[in-house]
């Protein structure tokens, strides 16, 4: 099970959080620093596996964008890389070519998009087409309700 | 109305949105905070109005605020008020806010609970989605507990895309509600054949991760997913899968054999590193699992080795790192396979990576031989010398002394060798582990007597160089060796060969800047050096040199006598006391080198860490009894210890106190001395005329120039530990030669008779012989001490502590009546509970009523309340089925079904799968028993042999143990079996054991499983049981039968052959424990006619027979305590000798409980008798005895369980 996601820039600067365990607020943010912290004082050319603690962060850098997955112990590190991969592809797919501002701008799509993919910590479709499907239903049904709202019928 | 809209839209469109939120922070870098706080306060604003929309955009900045740090809690109403907007669009922002701000603490999440319910039911699938996707982040036990059967009920919705995600959902209710899992796992189970391959792989994922938590309660699901690993093609899935039968193996050799193939094909065929990387991840778990007795899957080991090897080879980072961590899991099992790339591993340690450095070195520890021992620490050493100051050098440094003392310096042949490595790692600077490398020195040094020369001449060396270790004593942690140094050189002090050398190295007044610790050692040390030198002195006459020695301690004592550190200062003082009246003895020429070394006398030798714990108490000794009988008035009692400690505190920090600085110090001093130089009784420091030989050449004029060197000189005639590797060569390359010329002796004197084998340039561990021979001195133990493997454990590991939970919960779990699930409904209407119940059933006897179609149409529908267990026999049947043929199972018929269904008679006539059979019976029936007691009870007579045999080995092995092990360690002793039979009566031809099992599906009925053994070497057969029944308790015989029939056992029994038969009874009250009077009547058949035989039995049901392990939470373990409608009663048993462990472990085996709970020494531990009386224990052990509080809704079935255990423990 993935434990958390977390998405931030060469700075440090979180872009994207998501929690599969409930915890208090303080807590995530002492967890984000501390993480952080490690992943950016890693040299580019090692290994994407850091053991913390009792959970294992997985991470990879896209661009300007770290993303980095904690998982148990028993998971799948190599699994857990594709995992990532697969959410920039959709991504991409969905924003056309995805760069850091895409997901600042458009960051509660960003997770929408996220929370078509995962679910709990686990995957929930193996399939990219159903994942973008859904995102792109799920839309539809949104900006439909926001032309009807931009049109109010007085 | 229409007004308002308008407003409302109009104010829209003055308001921020979040992209200008997101822009406005961007360019606001400089006063971010102010900004953005101004941007909360327009929030709030927001929020105060009604617009929904406008709301919905306020909390979505929220959430953006909210990631950048700052608390939006204050908005956890305004965030439910959005979630249950109408509209999809607001909805949905609701619920991302919840998601990502909402946790167990947020009090408004209870009002969530209807919302919820409501989205979860609407008829857009959307909407359901959303609220799903939310509840999977801040789901907490209540809403999980109000939820779990809304969320059921949509795991089989019309539409995949809900049921994947409430089959994902429902994994963190089980988290949360752990009493959901029953009433939700045959839905679960159904969805692993979903036609949507999302849903399937959900949930193989939510299974998986559920099995690998508690694998023994998916043992049954092996079948179907081993289809589905062979049909999938999904590698998503089949990484799951493959995990899960990592997980499932353990327990299950026999499936390990089953997915052997199928792995190595995969391994063979995928391109999917992760694939690749899972499946020989499992097939070394199964390789573990199966370990020995395996001997052909070598080809498997080597597969995985080989693919590693390439994993390792590879220039991604990321793989290297996988295949090393992988490589170091094969290497425990087989290590042999993993050596053959020591090269490529020590590659790794040049490589830029900490993280692949480190396990790199992991490995190695694993690869060490004897032959190449040496080797492996140089390369390692020309790390340590390249990885100045860093923490890996740190981590280095205890490698190379964890990989050369591991199992009792094994592969050690040299250790002179060793000496000069630990030498040369104090050279070290700023290292964190100079305690290890003291530790090592003093090990060795003790326990190797053939290396003490050597090691004592280098520790007279470090002490002599003391300077250049200590040269930092605030932040260098190298300077703990000094402290093994002095002790080694004080105490083997007769191989020193400078000892005046060395005493006066260590009375140097740099010496005083070391920590208190070692000082004192020093002082120690400095005496026993003092006496050894004394008596050589004395013993060649010169007694002027030993009057000079002893001037020399009495001039440089004062130095530590003056110490802050009162060891020092204490020690110190004696020995300046000691010292001066040695002197006067001196004068008056008494020689007193005799005693001065009595003082010393004697050897010390080693002493085990366990020692301690292992002196036997004496017979007759009872630690808890009170010597004195305890001060009657409480009062003064409670009052005094507490007076005292304070007391003593306050004295304590008294005495700190005069620490002043160094002039009130040297003020005082000066003091003293004048006050001593008036003192006529003091004895003076300074020595009288008469023995100041000024003439004589003494050292201590001359002024000794430290030299303070920041860079770590090479130590002038410190060994190098490179020039005994290339010695050791030399050795053992003669030592060859020398091997060589025997066999071409050999060889010349046999020529000509047969033409032999070349096999002289292979050289094998065994064919290297120690550099010296050396006998590893073991640590001692106090006589008579109790052999017990107990002490390795860690009463505080939650693994050990797991231990008896697993076994207990599964043990029933399959047999389990599907618990009443509690749901909102339910709490509303206590009479709608059955019918979760009845869902969960449902399946199963659809299934049954299937089977029995196909095996039987004419039977009668009576038994059916016995279905559900006949179905969970079938079940682990079915599996045992499966795993023993490979090709997969034809008869459907299975032989059991007659006999079972017919009559209350389960017996299977079956005798071909005897054996094998009646393991899985056992399985079935006497889950609870440890995976070694099944082995073991089977042959029990066999095996009781077996341990005389062993014990008296074992006996043996110790005996010699204790005088010197030869680098090698001692084995362990395995648990003691138990097994839930008991001996029910046995004759010269037939023996019989029993065990009684309750049956939760009939409150009224317990099984009694008998194992008839037929001891003879004659054919028994026609057996027949028959019980007198009581009014309480009878046998349930076959329809028509009288109630003095006996039952007929279904099989004969050849010679030296057992086999089990079940028979069920049934009973009205369970509060006492009853005994029945039977016979047992069977016809022995040889070659000599056949006669009729008789033996009677007496079947005691003891009331721990009719409880039956359930697990129980503590939250309701807690509640059930508070619902004070139990009875309470206790029992205290001494002279319990066993640890708590077992003891609880007796408990749960012998009286079906299961632990609740079990903090240090005490257990709360839970039971139900099939009548449901709720029995509830607190277990207290003492030093030596233990206490049992128990409550339960029947105080007679209560007594009487505490009854039977106090007999239970008072056995051990």
């Amino acid at each position: 099970m993935i434990h958390f996601i977390l998405l931030f820039s060469r700075q440090g600067k979180l872009r994207l959080q998501k929690w599969y365990t409930t915890l208090p607020d303080k807590e995530k943010k002492k967890i984000v620093r501390e993480i952080v912290q490690i992943i950016l004082a890693r040299h580019q050319k090692t290994s994407s596996f850091v053991d913390w603690k009792d959970l294992k962060l997985v991470y990879k850098r896209y661009a300007s964008l770290y993303f980095c997955c904690a998982i148990e112990d028993q998971d799948n590190e190599l699994l857990t890389l594709e995992v990532v991969h697969r959410y920039v592809e959709l991504l991409d797919r969905y924003f056309g070519n995805v760069c850091e501002l895409d997901i600042i701008f458009n960051f509660e799509k960003a997770y929408f998009i996220l929370d078509e993919f995962i679910i709990g910590g686990e995957v929930q479709d193996t399939s990219k087409r159903s994942a973008v499907k859904a995102i792109e239903d799920s839309d539809m049904l949104q900006e439909t309700v926001e032309e009807y709202m931009n049109k109010p019928a007085f | 109305m229409a007004l308002k809209m308008v407003k409302g839209s109009i104010d829209r469109m003055f308001d921020k949105n979040l992209q200008d939120l997101v822009r406005g922070i961007r360019n606001h870098k400089e006063d971010e905070a102010k900004y953005i706080s101004q941007c909360i306060d327009e929030i709030k604003q927001e929020l105060k109005q009604d617009n929904i929309a406008v709301k919905s955009n306020a909390v979505c900045k929220l959430t953006y605020l909210q990631m950048l740090g700052y608390d939006i809690s204050w908005a956890a109403f305004n965030i439910i008020e959005v979630m249950s907007a109408s509209k999809f669009t607001f909805k949905r922002i609701g619920y991302l806010a919840a998601s990502q701000c909402f946790h167990e603490g947020t009090d408004v999440i209870m009002l969530t609970t209807n919302q919820i319910r409501k989205d979860l039911s609407s008829p857009n699938q959307y909407d359901t989605g959303v609220a799903l996707t939310g509840l999977s982040c801040f789901v907490t036990p209540d809403l999980a507990r109000d939820l779990a059967n809304d969320i059921m009920t949509l795991m089989s919705h019309t539409k995949p895309y809900i049921r994947k995600k409430a089959v994902l959902i429902m994994y963190k209710v089980f988290l949360k509600y752990p009493e959901s899992l029953r009433p939700a796992f045959p839905r679960l189970k159904e969805k692993l054949e979903d036609p949507d391959p999302g849903v399937q792989s959900a949930a193989v994922n939510v299974i998986c991760e559920l099995a690998r938590r508690n694998p023994k309660n998916y043992l049954s699901l092996a079948p179907l997913f081993f289809k589905l690993m062979t049909s999938s093609t999904n590698n998503w899935v089949l990484i799951k899968i493959i995990k899960l039968f990592g997980a499932l193996t353990p327990l299950e050799p026999r499936l390990g054999k089953k997915l052997i193939e199928p792995l190595t094909n995969l391994i063979h065929s995928t391109s999917a590193m992760s694939l690749l990387y899972e499946c020989v991840n499992t097939v070394i778990a199964v390789l573990i699992s199966l370990s020995s007795g395996m001997p052909n899957h070598s080809a498997s080991i080597q597969l995985c080795v080989q693919k590693l090897r390439i994993l390792i080879e590879d220039s991604d980072q990321n793989l290297k790192y996988l295949g090393l961590l992988a490589m170091s899991k094969i290497l425990k099992t087989h290590p042999k396979s993993v050596q053959s790339h020591k090269d490529l591993i020590l590659q790794c340690l040049d490589d830029k990576d900490e993280s692949i450095r480190l396990r790199a070195l992991d490995l190695l520890y694993g690869m060490v031989s004897k032959k190449n021992l040496m080797e492996i620490v140089k390369k390692l050493m020309i790390h340590v010398d390249k990885a100045e100051g860093t923490t890996y050098r740190d981590e280095l440094l205890t490698k190379i002394i964890d990989i050369c003392s591991q199992s009792n310096y094994q592969y050690i042949t040299n250790f002179e060798w060793y000496i000069s490595i630990l030498v040369e790692l104090t050279r070290l600077e700023g290292t964190r582990h100079g305690h290890l490398i003291a530790a090592q020195m003093l090990d060795v040094a003790i326990r190797v007597k053939a290396i003490r020369k050597f090691a004592v001449s280098q520790m007279a060396m470090l002490l002599d160089n003391a300077h250049l270790i200590a040269s930092n004593t605030q932040r260098n942690g190298i300077c703990e060796v000094l402290y093994a140094a002095a002790w080694i050189c004080g105490e083997f002090s007769e191989h020193l060969e400078e000892a005046n050398q060395t005493l006066e190295a260590m009375l140097r007044p740099k010496v005083t800047t070391l920590p208190g610790h070692i000082q004192a050692v020093y002082v120690q040390n400095m005496v026993k050096l003092y006496a050894s030198i004394l008596q050589q002195k004395e013993q060649a006459g010169e007694k002027e040199a030993a009057q000079e020695i002893t001037q020399l301690m009495i001039e440089r004592l004062p130095q530590f006598v003056q110490s802050a550190d009162l060891e020092v200062q204490e020690r110190a003082s004696c020995i300046l006391q000691l010292i001066k009246y040695i002197q006067k003895l001196q004068i008056k020429e008494v020689p007193v080198a005799e005693e001065v070394i009595a003082l010393f006398a004697g050897e010390l030798n080693p002493v085990a860490p366990k020692a301690q714990k292992k002196v036997p108490v004496p017979e007759g000794l009872d630690l808890d009894a009170w010597i004195n009988e305890p001060p009657s008035d409480s009062e003064s009692e409670d009052e005094k210890p507490k007076t005292i400690f304070h007391d003593e505190e306050q004295r304590h920090s008294r005495h700190r106190q005069p620490e002043i600085d160094e002039e009130e110090l040297a003020r005082r001093r000066e003091a003293r001395k004048q006050e001593q130089a008036n003192n006529p009784f003091y004895i003076k420091s300074s020595p009288s005329p008469q023995k100041r030989y000024q003439d004589t050449p003494g050292v201590e004029h001359i002024p000794v120039v430290q030299i303070d060197l920041s860079v770590p000189l090479k130590v002038p005639g410190m060994p190098m530990s490179d020039q005994y590797v290339k010695l050791e060569e030399e050795r053992r390359h003669k030592q060859k030669l020398e091997k060589d010329k025997k066999k071409k002796k050999q060889k010349k004197e046999k020529r000509g008779k047969h033409h032999r084998h070349n096999s002289l340039h292979t050289e094998s561990e065994e064919d290297i012989t120690p550099a010296h021979h050396v006998d590893i001195i073991t640590e001692e133990m106090p006589e008579n001490a109790l052999p017990s493997d107990e002490d390795d454990k860690d009463p505080n590991d939650p693994y050990k502590a797991l231990d008896i939970d697993l076994d207990k919960p599964l043990a029933d779990s399959e047999k389990l009546p599907v618990q009443r699930h509690r749901n909102a409904e339910t709490l509303k209407s206590p009479d709608s509970e059955a019918p979760p119940v009845e869902k969960s059933k449902k399946p199963k006897k659809k299934e049954k009523k299937h089977r029995e179609k196909e095996r039987d149409k004419g039977k009668k529908k009576e038994k059916e309340k016995k279905v559900v267990e006949e179905k969970e026999e079938k079940k682990g049947e079915d599996l045992d089925f499966w795993l023993s043929t490979d090709p997969p199972p034809v008869s459907t018929t299975q032989p059991q079904s007659g006999p079972e269904v017919s009559a209350a008679v389960v017996a299977e006539p079956e005798e071909v799968k005897k054996e094998e059979r009646e393991e899985q019976q056992e399985e079935d029936e006497g889950k609870k028993s440890s995976k070694h007691k099944k082995k073991k009870h089977k042959k029990e007579k066999e095996e009781k042999s077996k341990d005389k045999k062993k014990s008296k080995k074992k006996h043996h092995s110790e005996e010699e143990a204790t005088e010197s092990v030869q680098n090698g360690t001692l084995d362990d002793e395995p648990l003691p079996p138990m097994s839930s039979y008991r001996l029910l009566a046995e004759n010269p031809y037939i023996k019989m054991t029993y065990d009684i099992q309750g049956n939760l599906q009939n409150d009224s009925q317990v099984t009694v499983s008998v194992i008839f053994e037929n001891k003879s070497t004659s054919f028994l057969k026609s057996m027949e049981l028959n019980v007198l029944d009581s009014l309480n308790t009878k046998m349930l015989r076959p329809e028509g039968s009288s109630v003095h029939d006996g039952i007929p056992v279904p099989f004969q029994l050849p010679p030296g052959i057992s086999n089990e038969a079940q028979f069920v009874f049934t009973l009205q009250s369970i509060v006492m424990a009853q005994k029945l009077k039977g016979t047992l009547s069977f016809i022995v058949k040889n070659d000599e006619g056949s006669t009729h035989e008789k033996l009677d039995f007496k079947l005691h049901f003891s009331c721990a027979s009719y409880l039956i392990t359930t697990p129980c939470y503590s939250d309701a373990f807690a509640k059930l305590l508070e619902s004070g409608d139990l009875h309470m009663s206790s029992i205290k048993v001494d002279g319990i000798s066993i640890s708590f462990q077992h003891l609880l472990a007796k408990i749960c085996f012998h009286h079906h409980f299961s632990v609740v709970e079990r903090v240090d020494s005490c257990a709360s531990m839970y039971s139900r008798s099939i009548q449901g009386h709720h029995v509830c224990l607190l277990v207290k052990k003492g030093e030596n005895s233990v206490s049992i509080d128990g409550k339960c809704s029947d105080s007679t079935l209560l007594s009487n369980l505490l009854d039977e255990m106090k007999e239970t423990l008072s056995k051990c």
